[in-house]
């Protein structure tokens, strides 16, 4: 699931100041999950939105609608009336969502209300962990099941570097170091000679660097 | 066999115990205090390490100083980390450097930028240091680039150097991965700093009995210790350390902690010379170089009075 965190008021205070009615879009697929985009949060920032334009003296009409998937053309429809009747759009989905949104509804100006942080699962109530760098070349079957490309500080593909110390990461003594977890983990599985094998310079061409990369798939009509 | 033109390669050839030191570029745009260093310093090790923007700060870069201290006649070790160059800046900065006379390198992954004074930097780590000594290996024995393209003409040949921290966890580990940079074509290994004498002992057991000691030299780091605060800040501050309480008293307890912590530095070299395997000692007094000729003098290893390892 794509992560993503609510971007401070005051930020979407700026980003709306000339305009006098807008519409915040929440998106029901990861942006809900996350607790960062849903229904509830949709209306949360909407009164937050409002009661700051009070504040100045004026006052900011915010309607909120949301949308099953923001990343799925098909569903964007739905709010097609809503945004004819305001000046702006904040979208509460990945930048993703943004993206489609805006390119749907392109003569009106489309905000991100969230910043994307990450690739990931909730590890906790309230806590969620990177797992996946969207590297374009799994490797997990290598490592034990545990990704080194978005759980290692340095991306190593043999680690561990010599910061590890105590099972942590040199650059935060609360993180785990990920192949410290990596070793455990092949120990306790009789694999230790993953470790040992030298795995050659990734191939980074896989990953997300080059421009917009399309995936194909045949699709039964 | 030799394999490259580097005069800290001879010196290992002849087994003999070797002495490398630590150099920091200045964070400014002049190589006049490095250069006066080399006149110091010359005489009494076999070569000096150049850090590559050590702990993530920006600095003169080590190419650059690596050239200053060869025209000064002291022979330089670069240092090279995955933090700052992909493979292809690395690449063009090693025929670069080897075009001005440069012979060694020492290969590693590089303390993160968060530590740095540009914690907001996008860290490369487009290898990490394995594959790096890897891939000046194949520069040089195989003559071909990372990708595989031949290098028609010019190779450049370095003594490739790499590191091994045995304070680093999981500790049983750090054995097997010094086995994996040899197998990537480490030619000699410099270590972290060592104040944990036990633990290095013990290391060393490990190493032996797998016998790599037969295959590189390993160099023991040492580092002299300035005053008190020094000594703590490496035992809490510094990634991979491990200073033991006892150390961090002695010097606080010191009438005079820079005499003490010379006289410390000669111990640990003293016992060093003794342990099998360890071929001479990487002397890291970062900010304090001016003191590595007294060390050097008095545990009696200046190059010229070399003990067999
Ligand atoms: S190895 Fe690559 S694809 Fe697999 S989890 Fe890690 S980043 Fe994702
Ligand atoms: S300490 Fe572990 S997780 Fe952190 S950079 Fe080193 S290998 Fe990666």
């Amino acid at each position: 699931m794509i992560i993503a965190k609510p971007k401070p008021v005051a930020k979407l205070v700026e980003f709306t100041e000339k305009f006098d009615k807008i519409l915040l879009v929440g998106c029901g697929g990861c942006a809900s999950v996350c607790a960062a985009g849903g229904e509830k949060e949709a209306a949360e920032l909407a009164v937050a939105l409002r009661h700051w334009r009070q504040k100045q003296g004026s006052a900011l009409a915010v309607s909120t609608a949301i949308i099953t998937r923001q990343c799925d053309a098909q569903y964007l429809d739905s709010i097609a009336k809503q945004v004819t009747r305001v000046d702006a759009v904040i979208s509460l989905a990945c930048g993703v969502g943004v993206q489609f949104l805006a390119e749907c509804y392109a003569g009106k100006p489309v905000l991100p209300g969230l910043n994307t942080v990450l690739a990931g699962g909730a590890v906790q109530a309230g806590l969620w962990e990177e797992r996946c760098g969207l590297c374009g070349n799994c490797m997990l079957h290598q490592t034990g099941g545990i990704c080194p490309v978005s759980r290692c500080a340095k991306s190593i593909q043999n680690g561990p570097c010599g910061g590890s110390q105590h099972g942590k990461c040199e650059i935060n003594p609360q993180m785990p170091c990920a192949w410290h977890l990596i070793y455990e983990k092949l120990l306790a599985t009789n694999r230790l000679d993953l470790m040992m094998q030298y795995r050659s310079p990734k191939d980074w061409s896989k990953e997300h660097s080059v421009g917009a990369k399309p995936v194909r798939k045949k699709v039964l009509p | 066999m030799i394999r490259s033109s580097s005069k800290l390669e001879q010196v290992l050839n002849q087994a003999r115990f070797a002495v490398t030191v630590e150099i920091g570029p200045p964070k400014h745009s002049s190589a006049t205090g490095i250069i006066k260093l080399a006149e110091v310093l010359k005489d009494y090790v076999d070569a000096a390490n150049i850090t590559d923007n050590q702990t993530a700060n920006v600095r003169l870069s080590s190419i650059a100083a690596g050239v200053h201290l060869h025209q000064a006649g002291l022979e330089p070790v670069i240092q090279i980390t995955c933090r700052d160059r992909n493979r292809i800046a690395m690449q063009s900065d090693l025929l670069g450097a080897y075009s001005l006379g440069i012979r060694n390198v020492l290969c590693l992954s590089g303390d993160h930028q968060k530590f740095g004074n540009h914690p907001q930097a996008k860290g490369v780590y487009d290898l990490d240091s394995i594959q790096l000594v890897d891939m000046v290996r194949n520069l040089r024995d195989k003559q071909v680039f990372q990708c595989g393209e031949k290098i028609k003409q010019h190779a450049p040949r370095y003594f490739i150097g790499a590191v091994a921290n045995p304070f680093a966890d999981p500790f049983e580990f750090r054995v097997l991965r010094l086995e994996k940079k040899i197998n990537a074509g480490a030619d000699f290994i410099q270590t972290q700093c060592i104040f944990d004498m036990q633990r290095f002992e013990k290391f060393m057991q490990m190493v032996r009995q797998r016998g790599l000691h037969k295959k590189v030299p390993i160099l023991a780091g040492v580092n002299p210790l300035k005053s008190a605060r020094a000594a703590e800040f490496m035992q809490k501050r510094v990634a991979g350390m491990i200073v033991p309480d006892e150390i961090v008293e002695r010097i606080r307890q010191a009438a005079d902690p820079k005499a003490a912590g010379i006289k410390l530095c000669v111990a640990q070299i003293e016992h060093l010379k003794k342990i099998e395997g360890v071929a001479g000692v990487h002397i890291m007094a970062i900010d304090w170089e001016e003191i590595v000729p007294e060390i050097v003098e008095r545990a009696g290893i200046k190059p010229g009075n070399y003990p067999a390892w």
